[in-house]
């Protein structure tokens, strides 16, 4: 059993192998032995542990399954016209919706903040807390412990699970196996679905996928996720968080000797042994090398080797440890959510400091809140209207037969509501100039220009600005395109461009 | 070649018995699922070389077994776009314009579709935009030989200008008044005179601007109008305002008047479908100059 609870990636060599080694070395023999570098995947069986951070874990993770698996059926009045769904990123529409917030291609930038957001925020709680992202909330953690519990409701926990991986194969280890795939394939497929709903109404999608009539890449987007998902949660597990997953090999950057990390506690469970009722607990530690500790880790590592990259920071061997210090009568938190700092204090009977305001962390929070403003701001000073003006390019100009000249601009007005409104166009400060628009010359030149644009659409027009020689001051004028609300008369946006002539 | 396999004291982790200049190497050993995986993606390239076209020869290359060809697909798509095109050009083919303008589909089709075809056919003459150049008409400023009328351009697009072989082609012809001896030097020199002076390019108080005036009324006339004006039935341009085909200068009036332009443009019909071109007519009208 000691085997199976060897540490994956820290040896690769198997036993013999390292003999091998040793052998290589004395003799130093050219070309006898070449060293394995590919290590075999060793099975991790972790075993079911129940405390204070295996309390949080359960209550995480139902609060993000619920969040995902909810998220796409929560209903939102938008009136006619547009979709009722409060989360949705219209992919074909192009639009998207977050509840009272809706956003064009154009405004893609809310999600680069957004991002941004969640990146910070992420940094912060790293600086502070350490790895919790990896143990409480990646989905990786959330959906390998939801496919570990149902491992274990079917194969039973550890032992009997080892012990059954043992058997020649039977009908009562098929049925187990085969009982746990087929759960497991049903939550990937779940999942699966739920992601095709962020880009599709829910209740539509639901039925066209039932039905067989959803499209190619509805089902092949649900196919990859639902592949993704029972792969990366029931088979690769913790070699995502080892091998693939980039976020471990950067996030000591955001760490210092302040963040609280899972720690054992060497100088009070050195030196381990075995330990049986009545002994003294005088002239040796704490641990009682039961490797409690090892058994429920999801990554198979012990934690007593000090910290290690495959370490997610989930605690869970903090519950085991606690359990067993209780039984044997110790102070309990042998292992320890505790930063080096006080890791060092704490056998020197020193007081124990908890410092959040450090540069790092106050440099992420600042970044936080200037994104969070930022974003709110343009939030709240979002309007319904946009203008966008292109210059032509061939031609700049045109001079007319009287000697006077012509720009040609390409207008796009963004309408984001959900009526027909009519604008009002025109060249403010150039009271010489004459507009129209394409197609429309006949009637004549106009102080300003009525636009009507359909509702949640882009009116696109052409527009033709004439102005006299004598308006037109150098090669190239700034001029200021303002779009009024023809009902308010209210100024709605404009926009700055040129009046090009000839030098 | 591994020479020497020792424990790091540090990590306690094998070496793998490289050593350069006495840096060594960790045997830090890779998970067996990778190298499955990497074997996994060489018999996917294998598959897909199989499948698809990958392998080249001197002459030829391996197309593959599947006979996928970039090329074909880009036909089936061309083809597919002109079937999905067929119903907005039936329309252009058969209504007229007054009809076509009132439907906004139709017109944005036209004109994007008009767009493309104009920079494809017209450019090389006309240029980007149809700003022209000298000799070949702006076609978006507000001063039009045949006339700026849709009907009219689509009249000139169809037949040309001067087109050999087509009966309906825009047709003058100015006379080369000293090539063919009808003017005497000082007589086209005293007519540039007057022609400038009627846009104000030139001074109006030059002795040759009377007489210029007199030989005008005489030979010019007929076309251009009393007031110089031009006449858009006999593609004679207005004299009087600030746009020159050929320059305003007064060698290039000169010129003009002594050897005669008689600029060409093709006949569009017979080379390009209706649609095509009332598709460009639509363009060019909407420029900016349109009437
Ligand atoms: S060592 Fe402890 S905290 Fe780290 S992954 Fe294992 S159980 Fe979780
Ligand atoms: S669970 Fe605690 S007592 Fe048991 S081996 Fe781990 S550290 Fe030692």
């Amino acid at each position: 059993m000691a085997d199976v609870n060897q540490i994956p990636s820290k040896s690769g060599l198997k036993p013999e192998a390292e003999s091998h080694a040793e052998a290589a070395h004395s003799d130093a023999v050219l070309g006898m032995f070449a060293p394995s570098l590919y290590a075999d995947h060793v099975k991790v069986y972790p075993r079911a542990v129940s405390g204070y951070f295996r309390n949080i874990k359960w209550g995480v993770l139902i609060l993000c399954l619920a969040l995902y698996y909810i998220g796409p059926w929560i209903r939102w009045d938008r009136g006619p016209n547009a979709p009722d769904q409060a989360l949705l990123l219209d992919m074909e529409g192009r639009r998207g919706y977050f509840f009272w917030i809706e956003i064009w291609p154009q405004e893609i930038y809310y999600i680069t903040g957004l991002l941004i957001l969640g990146a910070v925020a992420l940094f912060l709680a790293t600086a502070l807390f350490g790895r919790i992202w990896c143990g409480y909330t990646c989905p990786q953690t959330v959906w390998t412990d939801l496919f570990m519990l149902v491992e274990r409701w079917i194969e039973g926990d550890r032992n009997a699970r080892m012990k059954l991986d043992k058997q020649p194969l039977s009908l009562a280890k098929a049925w187990r196996k085969i009982a746990k795939h087929t759960v497991w394939l049903l939550i990937a497929a779940a999942t699966g679905g739920a992601w095709i709903m962020y880009f599709q109404d829910a209740p539509t999608v639901t039925r066209e996928m039932l039905t067989g009539q959803a499209g190619m890449g509805t089902y092949f987007f649900f196919g990859l996720f639902t592949g993704t998902t029972y792969l990366l949660a029931g088979w690769a597990r913790e070699q995502v968080c080892t091998y693939m997953c980039p976020w471990p090999r950067f996030q000591a950057a955001m760490q210092d000797e302040h963040t609280l990390a899972v720690t054992y506690q060497g100088w009070r469970g050195e030196t381990r042994g075995s330990h049986k009722a009545g002994q003294s607990w005088e002239g040796r530690g704490d641990c009682v090398d039961c490797r409690a500790c090892v058994n429920v880790c999801p990554t198979g590592i012990d934690i007593r080797d000090g910290q290690q990259l495959e370490c997610i920071g989930c605690g869970l061997c903090i519950d085991a440890c606690d359990d067993i210090m209780a039984k044997v009568d110790r102070p309990l938190r042998l292992i320890d959510f505790v930063s080096m700092e006080n890791l060092e204090r704490r056998p020197k009977k020193q007081p124990q400091i908890v410092k959040l305001i450090r540069s790092r962390t106050v440099i992420y929070s600042v970044m936080l809140v200037v994104v969070a403003a930022v974003m709110a701001a343009a939030l709240l000073l979002r309007s319904d209207v946009e203008l966008n003006v292109l210059h032509d390019r061939a031609p700049l100009f045109v001079t007319l037969s009287d000697g006077s000249l012509r720009n040609g601009y390409t207008v796009k007005v963004l309408n984001k509501r959900r009526e027909t409104v009519q604008y009002r166009l025109s060249l403010d400060g150039q009271p010489m100039a004459g507009l129209f628009l394409g197609g429309e010359r006949d009637a004549g030149l106009q102080k300003e220009l009525v636009l009507d644009v359909e509702p949640d659409s882009v009116g696109e027009f052409r527009l033709f600005v004439r102005m006299p020689r004598e308006a037109i001051k150098g090669a190239s004028m700034d001029v200021e395109l303002v779009l009024r609300d023809a009902a308010t008369g209210r100024k709605a946006t404009s926009y700055d461009t040129k009046f090009n002539g000839p030098n | 070649m591994p020479t020497k396999i020792e424990k790091d004291s540090l990590t306690g982790t094998e070496t793998t018995g490289h050593e350069w200049d006495g840096i060594k190497e960790l045997n830090n050993p890779l998970p067996k699922w990778w190298l499955y995986t990497f074997y996994a993606c060489v018999l996917f390239s294998v598959v897909w070389s199989v499948l698809y076209p990958s392998v080249p020869g001197i002459r030829s290359y391996f197309a593959g077994i599947t006979g996928s060809h970039q090329r074909k697909d880009v036909e089936e798509k061309l083809s597919a776009a002109a079937a999905s095109q067929a119903q907005y050009r039936d329309k252009l083919a058969n209504l007229d314009f007054a009809a076509i303008r009132n439907d906004p589909e139709l017109t944005r089709f036209a004109l994007s579709g008009g767009r493309v075809l104009f920079a494809e056919n017209c450019a090389p003459c006309h240029q980007s935009g149809g700003v022209g150049a000298k000799g070949y008409p702006n076609l978006a400023d507000d001063d039009w030989l045949w006339g700026g009328s849709i009907e009219a351009i689509h009249q000139t697009l169809r037949n040309g200008i001067r087109w050999p072989g087509n009966d309906d082609t825009r047709l003058s012809q100015m006379p080369r008044f000293l090539a063919d001896g009808m003017l005497t030097a000082p007589q086209v020199n005293a007519v540039a005179d007057y022609v400038l002076s009627l846009s104000g390019l030139g001074p109006a108080n030059l002795p040759t601007v009377a007489e210029g005036a007199k030989i005008f009324a005489e030979q010019c006339v007929a076309c251009h109008g009393e007031q110089g004006k031009g006449n858009r039935e006999l593609g004679a341009p207005n004299l009087t305002d600030k746009i020159w085909l050929y320059g305003s200068d007064k060698a290039s009036v000169v010129q003009t008047i002594a050897q005669s332009r008689n600029g060409v443009m093709p006949a569009w019909s017979g080379r390009l479908d209706p649609a095509t071109i009332k598709m460009l007519a639509l363009y060019v009208h909407a420029l900016g100059g349109g009437e």
